[in-house]
């Protein structure tokens, strides 16, 4: 649940960079990984050398955005004051069909639902004016 | 035969008491490093003026500070590797080199923190992202997803594992219970007088699931240090020496990154082992006791399955039983480590190694102790295997 951007207080990544990119991409609503323009390799986080074949060019790459749950924790405990009225929550790894695995949330499904292998596919959480964090739903089809 | 085995020895070891709560300023660890270096030259039967090398954990106090106190006017070496939990291990690696090339004569290795009444390391970790390597893409890319802190990034792992091989709580759970069962026969145990049976374990609360509070290492107050010399020095010192056969350090790759690799339950133990074995030209089934750095109790079943004293998915059927337990086939962390004795930043495994090989234990003696080894484990993974003997 996006809430008003003014009342935000959770952590934010720095606007910077290569990160800055990612996240401006996501504000666009697409989730893009790198690409090298040598091997054509898909990377996260990003990085500035292919470490496959050693190129320094790429390009973002749109992403599918479907993929599959591959493991998550369920927080019970709040380790961080500004997540201490969302527990519980399940931070989770996604691994896209490209290949590439982030972390994300699962939304709208209860931690007890969680399977390995659950197919999701993105949605983006414009959680200020400037950062949209790719979550996941569900694909219940 | 690699140049280093057997060339070097810890001579001296130290420990302040480990505990929850102080009453003095938390802010530097100084005064409690200090002690534990104090006693470690003691032990030693060397004078504070005598150590020429100082090699501090990462974070800490630095090598100047202690110098100053110590009284060591030239201080000739001082080195720091930025690999969290595995510097002890790293710096270990590095005091055998630097005695063996002439570099300094006695080295000090110490370490200590007010962990449980200081910044808590999840504290530290979101406020300096330099605290650790990958920290910069923890706070990008986990942080705003309320993954901010280590029992939830290794609880991930864990998971990883139970999804893939069928492990299961108990198999976590029989890790806390053989720990906690050591520490009852360690005075300086914060769990000591404190049993926990499988049903304790499983009823304990859950912090970020699979892993309950048991499955966590206590924060504690306390410091530890010991002192490196060659073989050739050490013979006249006070001290039996307790040799170095083995060491090797590792990473997993990408190391700053916990969740893309392409293989999940790398560690820095799956490529350091064997190379920490050849050096000492041993096998696992040569090892008489382990200790091994345990931040979450998954992470012991990792270790033990990356350096090979079982098949990787076995690791939760290995650690039933009593194997790991004190009269098992392989008692690990027999002081009750980081999970029941305190955490003490690994510092504390190697007090245990040396107090075990020098057959001063007490009441948990592992009979007959000649091989004991000793893991580092710290950031995203990074690792350290060092094989001690008499």
């Amino acid at each position: 649940m996006t809430q008003a951007r003014s009342e935000y207080q959770k952590p934010l990544p720095v606007m910077e960079g290569m990160t800055k990119e990612f996240y401006e991409n996501c504000a666009r609503g697409e989730l893009c990984f790198q690409r090298c323009s040598g091997c054509q390799k898909l990377r996260h986080v990003p990085t500035l050398r292919c470490a496959s074949c050693g190129s320094w060019d790429w390009q973002w790459w749109r992403s599918t955005g479907r993929g599959k749950l591959v493991t998550w924790t369920v927080v019970r405990r709040p380790m961080h004051e500004d997540f201490a009225d969302d527990v519980p929550y399940a931070p989770a790894v996604i691994e896209l069909d490209d290949g590439v695995r982030m972390v994300s949330w699962v939304i709208d499904c209860p931690p007890e639902e969680l399977r390995p292998g659950m197919p999701v596919e993105v949605s983006f959480d414009d959680v200020t004016q400037e950062v949209s964090l790719p979550k996941f739903r569900r694909i219940t089809s | 035969m690699n140049a280093l085995q057997g060339q070097a020895c810890i001579v001296g070891i130290g420990n302040t008491r480990y505990r929850r709560g102080t009453d003095g300023p938390v802010d530097s660890s100084l005064r409690i490093e200090l002690e534990a270096s104090e006693a470690a030259i003691a032990d030693a039967g060397l004078r504070p003026s005598e150590i020429d090398g100082i090699l501090p954990f990462f974070g800490l106090s630095l090598a100047e500070a202690l110098a100053v106190n110590l009284g060591i006017a030239d201080l000739r070496y001082q080195a720091t590797s930025h690999v969290g939990g595995a510097g002890p291990g790293a710096s270990l690696a590095n005091a055998a080199m630097a005695v063996n090339a002439g570099l300094a004569n006695h080295v000090l290795i110490p370490g200590g923190w007010y962990g449980y009444s200081g910044r808590r390391v999840r504290q530290i970790v979101v406020q300096d992202p330099n605290s650790m390597s990958g920290g910069v893409n923890a706070r990008d890319f986990y942080f705003p997803y309320g993954l901010t802190a280590p029992v939830q990034w290794f609880s991930f792992i864990a998971r990883w594992h139970m999804n893939e091989f069928g492990t299961q709580p108990e198999h976590l759970g029989a890790v806390a219970v053989a720990q906690r069962k050591h520490a009852q026969l360690n005075p300086n145990a914060l769990m000591k007088d404190k049993p926990l049976s499988m049903e304790d374990y499983l009823a304990s609360p859950m912090i970020s699931d699979p892993y309950r509070l048991c499955d966590c290492s206590l924060e504690a107050d306390g410091g530890a240090a010991f002192v490196v010399t060659t073989l050739e020095r050490a013979r006249d010192l006070q001290r039996k020496p307790v040799k170095l056969l083995g060491v090797a350090q590792g990473q997993p790759y990408p190391a700053d990154d916990l969740v893309t690799r392409d293989d999940v339950f790398q560690l820095g133990q799956t490529s350091a082992a064997p190379r920490a074995f050849e050096m000492a030209g041993i096998t696992p089934r040569d090892v008489d006791f382990a200790e091994i750095y345990d931040p979450f109790s998954f992470q012991v079943i990792q270790q033990l399955e990356e350096m090979g004293f079982c098949k990787r998915g076995e690791g939760g059927p290995f650690v039933e039983g009593g194997t790991i337990e004190l009269g098992g086939e392989l008692p690990v962390n027999t002081h009750g480590g980081l999970l029941s004795e305190a955490h003490i930043l690994g510092m504390n495994h190697f007090i245990e190694a040396v107090s075990q090989l020098r057959g001063e234990a007490g009441e948990r003696q592992v009979e007959g102790a000649e091989v004991g080894l000793v893991t580092g484990f710290g950031d995203f993974g990074d690792g350290t295997i060092a094989i001690l003997g008499c």
